[in-house]
């Protein structure tokens, strides 16, 4: 039996804390700023449950990625608030709906204290079959050879959401590039920032995929740091976004659902069936497909925090 | 010589959470946006730096403690460029006439 | 009561919280963060399921943590594409709320593009 401790208990009241100032911050901007320290937070929470992998993810995407949309969202609809506070619902429907909130809250609490005892579990049948699988990570054994479909379809989800980002933009702007808003008046720090962080960046990124197989870290958190690399240095201006018609860029982006395709059709001719590993060829298989998503990865989430195109198409 | 390393360990954590608390005083009670920076920079400095030092005896191995160092060499790195960034944006909005809210 | 079971309380208030901004605010930007302070709930609850589910050397069962993982990567790309969305309705129509009655100002307003 595990106790509560301190920590543990602060954590919690932090979390929360600063969740419902997230939701009652009467400025947007602020509010955002607030959902990236709570994300943070979060993601020590995670660390506390003994789940490194989603302490990562959660730091990386959840918080980080997430953040700098919604900052960018937030920047561009300062001054707004005013004009949306007159739409706030009455005070009767608030409080009716403060009733339904804890009354979900409430049982949803009762679930979590009548859960079943003993738990079920997964964990002995993951680490029975690991051998199979060439891996040391249990967490990415399941995203990458048990439930191998998900993390496909995951990827599918990626491109789904840059298709309907970029189909926003205007028809005169098709195929042209995003646009990263720079901060003005920066006198070469974020240059100097874009210069230097990157090198060290990428090592990290491909270091934190690299040892997925093994220990926490995979294709999502490596790739999310190497989307922040490319992400500043759009930012500082040190390469252009890209246009989105360009060929390369497609290809980059589609090419972790293309490996998961190929080698899940090829499953049918050497394995037992789609997506499934010949034996003793799982490990070298994992890793291409890894490979692979963390450059798809990093490239869907670099377009997705550049939005749809805004600059007319160059040729 | 283990209870000699753990002592530091200790002394060196507790220094640095002392600064991080120092810091975080200094962003609660500090007048105006350029100082309660100021406060923060001493907290992800020197407070960081205490704390990786003590807990650099206690890395498995040397990589390990690398690892620990860079981490906060980045912070560093990440802290002085944000800070800057953000100290310019302030001064840019002070001197700027208010025109539209 | 273990750390587990706090954390899963914590999630439980969690989506209380999000959803009651979900509900009662009404500007759009402020649904997607209250949606994703929501969703961060229902992943704190997979969260104690995963822990108390230790077993075979494990400390958490990996199973419910990759579906979190999996969840966190397409709760990201589900607010990129509504805050894509919404800056849209933004530059189209100066609106940022999804009233039910949207020309309640004459069209002499001037707020489109």
């Amino acid at each position: 039996m595990i106790v509560v401790t301190a920590v543990d208990i602060e954590l919690a009241v932090l979390v929360l804390a600063v969740a419902a100032w997230t939701i009652a911050a009467r400025q947007a901007f602020p509010a955002v700023v607030g959902y990236v320290a709570y994300g943070l937070l979060l993601s020590l929470v995670w660390v506390r449950l003994y789940a490194v992998d989603v302490a990562l993810t959660e730091a990386a995407i959840g918080s980080g990625v997430t953040g700098v949309v919604l900052i960018g969202a937030a920047t561009r609809l300062r001054g707004t608030e005013a004009e949306a506070a007159a739409e706030q619902p009455r005070a009767f429907l608030r409080l009716a709906a403060a009733a339904l909130c804890v009354g979900m809250t409430v049982a949803l609490a009762a679930a979590v204290l009548l859960m079943p005892d003993p738990a079920p579990t997964l964990a002995p049948e993951a680490v029975a079959h690991l051998p199979s699988t060439g891996l040391g990570n249990a967490v990415t054994a399941v995203l990458l050879a048990y439930r191998v479909v998900d993390t496909m379809f995951e990827s599918v989800v990626l491109l789904l959401a840059l298709v309907g980002v970029w189909s926003l933009a205007p028809d005169r702007d098709w195929g042209g590039a995003p646009k990263f808003p720079r901060p003005a008046g920066q006198d070469g720090v974020l240059t100097f920032f874009a210069q230097l962080l990157p090198p060290v960046g990428i090592v990290v990124g491909i270091h934190i995929v690299w040892i997925g197989a093994d220990e926490p870290g995979g294709k999502f958190q490596g790739g999310t740091i190497l989307a922040a690399m490319w992400i500043i240095a759009m930012t500082a201006g040190l390469v252009d976004a890209p246009q989105i018609s360009r060929c390369w860029l497609r290809l980059v982006l589609v090419a972790g659902t293309a490996a998961f395709l190929v080698i899940g059709v090829a499953g049918f001719a050497w394995a037992a069936g789609f997506l499934a590993y010949p034996e003793g060829y799982a490990k070298p298989l994992i890793l291409v497909i890894e490979a692979f998503m963390t450059l798809s990865v990093a490239a869907t989430l670099g377009m997705l925090v550049g939005g749809p195109p805004q600059q007319e198409l160059r040729r | 010589m283990s209870v000699a390393l753990n002592i530091f360990s200790i002394i060196a954590i507790a220094a640095g959470v002392f600064f991080f608390f120092a810091g975080s005083v200094g962003l609660l009670r500090f007048p105006d946006r350029l100082t309660r920076m100021h406060a923060l920079t001493k907290a992800d400095n020197l407070g960081l730096g205490l704390v990786v030092l003590g807990l650099l005896p206690r890395a498995d191995s040397p990589l390990g403690a690398l690892k620990l160092v860079a981490v906060w060499l980045l912070v560093q790195l990440a802290g002085a460029t944000v800070t800057q960034l953000m100290a310019r944006a302030a001064r840019r909005e002070e001197s700027a006439p208010r025109s539209s809210p | 009561m273990s750390a587990a079971t706090l954390a899963g309380l914590c999630g439980a208030a969690l989506v209380g919280l999000g959803l009651y901004g979900l509900v009662t605010n009404p500007e759009s930007l402020r649904k997607i963060l209250s949606f994703n302070i929501l969703g961060s709930g229902v992943f704190l609850l997979f969260g104690i399921i995963a822990r108390r589910g230790a077993a075979a050397g494990l400390a958490a069962d990996p199973a419910p943590q990759a579906l979190v993982i999996t969840g966190i990567v397409v709760a990201f790309s589900a607010s990129a594409l509504a805050v894509a969305l919404l800056l849209r309705l933004f530059k189209e129509t100066g609106k940022v709320t999804l009233g039910a009655d949207p020309p309640t100002k004459s069209p002499a307003d001037g707020t489109g593009v």
